[in-house]
């Protein structure tokens, strides 16, 4: 529970040192309380206090994170229950399924998979970001194997799944180094497995229903464990999404910290059918799970569960841009079409997408317009001409080209005469559709097509 | 410690529109809580999927999903009666894309004809959309709604700049109506609003919120979706109490991923299981989001959603 500026303040010093850069602890104690003051700039702070306070100040859902270095991922720290009130913070991190059962040849292309799928959007990376390995033999040396095997080949974040603690134990003294999660203890392995989290300094994944989960990261947070992932799954998806709620809500609305811990979810385990699981692990993605793991990652997976993933996880409040610049489609040449429109990611998308399906050749402006499509940066004075000419004048596309004609979206064709006047008389305006869906009839057309 | 589910107190309810008359009738919304809150609420009617027709041999669209109509593309009503009786469509969907005046311009005699032949033929309920030409919608939705009067369709898409001509035509003969607006809360309402001024029953309102597909603004309608909800449910808004219809199947196979050949785009893998995820991610997205009805092409998805609908209501 977030204590107050007052309760907080009985717990400082009170000698008002100033060392803290506040001019009195009070003050300190409001910064605190408001989370602008780390508790940390105190030199004098007693460790009583220490632990009342990071106790009271820690965030609602627990950051956990998997792996080391650049690979490492972390999962957790939610703040809302819907998007529009905030951005969710820590993207869901996708977890491909490898089993101990399966042949060198599986295990390589799965690991294939992971290590080469790769997309680039709106500059950012989408990727999956986990191993998951699971025991199905029974046989910790086997296991054991597996695990080192599939260190050497990736430097992604591992999750070592086993019922027993004795096959974790013996997998996670090859790999402790590299922060796997331990999947998953039970009300009867508790303990076994919070010894091996509290030696290898490993996250911990706890499974069963609610009420023992709660059992369970109560007894692990008393022996002095923090890091710890909830598997809530049930037997039907709509109770596994039924108990994602919950624990959100209860984390967050309740600040119930026995569950404000991030969650994993196993999709793989839902159905055989790829199509049918890809989508439910969508949905979980959708609805709170921290990490999911599934049976395949192949292209067209990856690409919808991290399109999904981005749509989802970005900034409701900020609008996904695209860098200001020229664009070439279908391999333009100085006599290829010359188009213009705005930065906002959805608009360059929707027109990229078009332009190409056109398949004629062409080149596209993209302006900086603070993420606005094309009317509302017009009525804001962003998509105008004085601020247009001189970005096209500037771009550097007349090199490129052996023509003078630029081609505006539908939707601003008032602004075409002055446009004209402000790119000089040797330019020529002419004004495009105003739906991108026209676009390939219009460039056609204009290719003689 | 016993653990109390943490409920949310909800103040009220969607309303219940009826599609279709006598026995191919189909009721949806009546939920009380918010998607995928079965636990605190009531959901007596389950998403239903509608699945596209249309009165043209459609342009450019993949390989993939021309595949599974391809003995009935040229012909709307057979096309119809293979969606309802192999692919186990809820709704049809009809789009009536060639009326549209920058392409084939049909008449709305011709178009309401047709509507009226599929309305005939099939045992479900039909959803009729015009090309989303402002005026041209209009004179093709009033024909719609007059030629196939008493078959309780739901017509769209109803926009502000033309809801008073379809919606005086729907309220004479008796259909619903898809109001759709740019993805926005308010504009819904306001929509909303006029259409009950015009005089159109609230249980003959379906809010059309515009819908993105995956990775084109999902988002955008997903939260948008959310808002719509949550202004229904716990601000008990009578205005945005309607249940929502998404017209995304379109959306979804227009992406590029659905689209570009693995030629052109190597590192994107089988181009028809992605067109596949595309619409099922999409419709997954839009039913968490709160959808009544998803509109959607392929038979395949719709077997996929149907069975994850079947598991989550």
């Amino acid at each position: 529970m977030a204590l107050t500026g007052i309760q907080i303040f009985k717990l400082l010093p009170k000698t008002n040192c100033k060392e803290c850069g506040e001019p009195t602890c009070l003050a300190f104690a409001m910064k605190l309380a408001a989370g602008k003051a780390e508790l940390a700039s105190c030199p004098y702070v007693s460790d009583e206090a220490k632990e009342q306070l990071s106790e009271a100040s820690a965030p609602p859902i627990r950051g956990v994170v998997i792996g080391t270095g650049d690979n490492s991922i972390k999962v957790g720290e939610e703040l809302v229950l819907y998007r529009h009130e905030k951005t969710f913070v820590n993207p869901t991190a996708i977890a491909i399924l490898i089993e101990d059962s399966m042949s060198d040849d599986e295990i390589k292309g799965k690991i294939d998979q992971l290590n080469n799928n790769t997309y680039e959007r709106v500059g950012l990376i989408l990727k999956a970001h986990l191993a998951a390995l699971r025991c199905k033999s029974g046989d910790a040396a086997k296991f054991k194997a597996l695990v080192e095997k599939v260190s050497g080949m990736t430097s992604d974040g591992l999750i070592l799944i086993s019922d027993s603690a004795d096959v974790i134990k013996e997998a996670v003294s090859v790999c402790a180094d590299k922060k796997p999660l331990i999947c998953g203890a039970t009300k009867d392995t508790a303990d076994a497995f919070a010894a091996i989290a509290k030696e290898s300094k490993v996250p911990v994944a706890i499974k069963g229903s609610i009420d023992d989960v709660i059992e369970i990261t109560q007894k692990m947070t008393a022996a002095g464990i923090k890091d710890i992932v909830i598997d809530a799954d049930e037997a039907s998806y709509k109770d596994t999404i039924k108990n994602q709620i919950i624990i959100r809500r209860a984390a967050l609305k309740k600040k119930f910290r026995p569950l404000g811990f991030p969650t994993i979810s196993f999709a793989c385990d839902m159905t055989d059918d790829k199509l049918f699981e890809t989508t439910l692990a969508a949905g979980l993605i959708n609805k709170y799970a921290g990490i999911v793991v599934v049976s395949e990652i192949d292209p067209p997976s990856v690409l919808a569960l991290t399109v999904n993933r981005m749509n989802i996880y970005t900034d409701p409040q900020r609008p996904m841009v695209m860098d200001q610049g020229v664009y070439e489609f279908n391999n333009p040449d100085a006599n290829s079409p010359l188009l213009i429109t705005t930065n906002f990611a959805l608009t360059y998308f929707i027109v990229s997408a078009e332009i190409e399906a056109s398949r004629v050749p062409a080149w596209l402006l993209i302006m900086d317009t603070e993420g606005m499509s094309v009317l509302t940066a017009w009525s804001a004075g962003k998509f105008v001409a004085d601020a247009m000419a001189p970005f096209v004048l500037k771009s550097g596309i007349s090199d490129k080209l052996g023509h003078k004609n630029i081609i505006i979206p539908g939707y601003v064709a008032q602004l075409s005469g002055e446009f004209q006047e402000e790119l000089g008389s040797e330019w020529e305006v002419a004004v495009g559709p105003r739906e991108a869906g026209d676009i390939p009839k219009y460039l056609r057309k204009l290719a003689g097509i | 410690m016993a653990f109390d589910i943490p409920k949310e107190t909800y103040s009220g309810a969607i309303r219940e529109v009826i599609i279709g008359e006598g026995d191919k009738a189909v009721t949806i919304g009546g939920q009380n809580a918010m998607t995928l809150c079965g636990f605190e609420g009531e959901f007596p009617n389950r998403p239903k999927i509608a699945m596209e027709v249309y009165d043209e041999r459609p342009e450019n669209w993949a390989e993939a999903v021309m595949e599974p109509f391809a003995d009935v593309i040229d012909d709307p009503v057979k096309w119809a009666l293979k969606n309802v009786n192999e692919y186990g469509a809820q709704i049809i969907c009809l789009q009536l894309s060639s009326t549209d005046p920058n392409t084939k311009d049909t008449s709305p005699d011709a178009a309401a004809q047709l509507a009226k032949s599929i309305a005939q033929a099939i045992s479900v309920p039909l959803v009729v959309y015009g090309s989303g030409n402002v005026e041209k919608d209009v004179a093709v939705l009033k024909k719609v709604a007059e030629v196939c009067e008493g078959k309780n369709l739901l017509l769209g898409p109803v926009v502000e700049e033309n809801y008073r001509q379809i919606g005086a035509a729907a309220i004479a003969f008796k259909h619903c109506i898809a109001a759709q607006t740019p993805i926005d809360v308010n504009m819904a309402k306001q929509l909303n609003i006029l259409l009950e001024n015009l005089g159109v029953p609230p249980d003959k309102i379906v809010i059309d919120p515009s819908t993105g597909a995956l990775g084109y603004g999902i988002e955008y309608s997903y939260s948008v979706m959310e808002r719509d909800r949550l202004a229904a449910l716990s601000q008990n808004d009578a205005k945005m109490q309607m249940p929502i219809i998404c017209d995304m199947g379109k959306e979804a196979w227009k992406a590029r991923e659905s689209k570009i050949p693995l030629d052109e785009e190597p590192t994107y893998g089988d181009i028809t299981k992605r067109g596949l995820l595309w619409e099922t991610v999409t419709a997954m997205d839009l039913l968490m989001a709160g959808a009544d009805i998803l509109v959607m092409r392929h038979p395949k998805s719709v077997d996929v959603i149907k069975k994850i609908i079947n598991d989550m209501f």
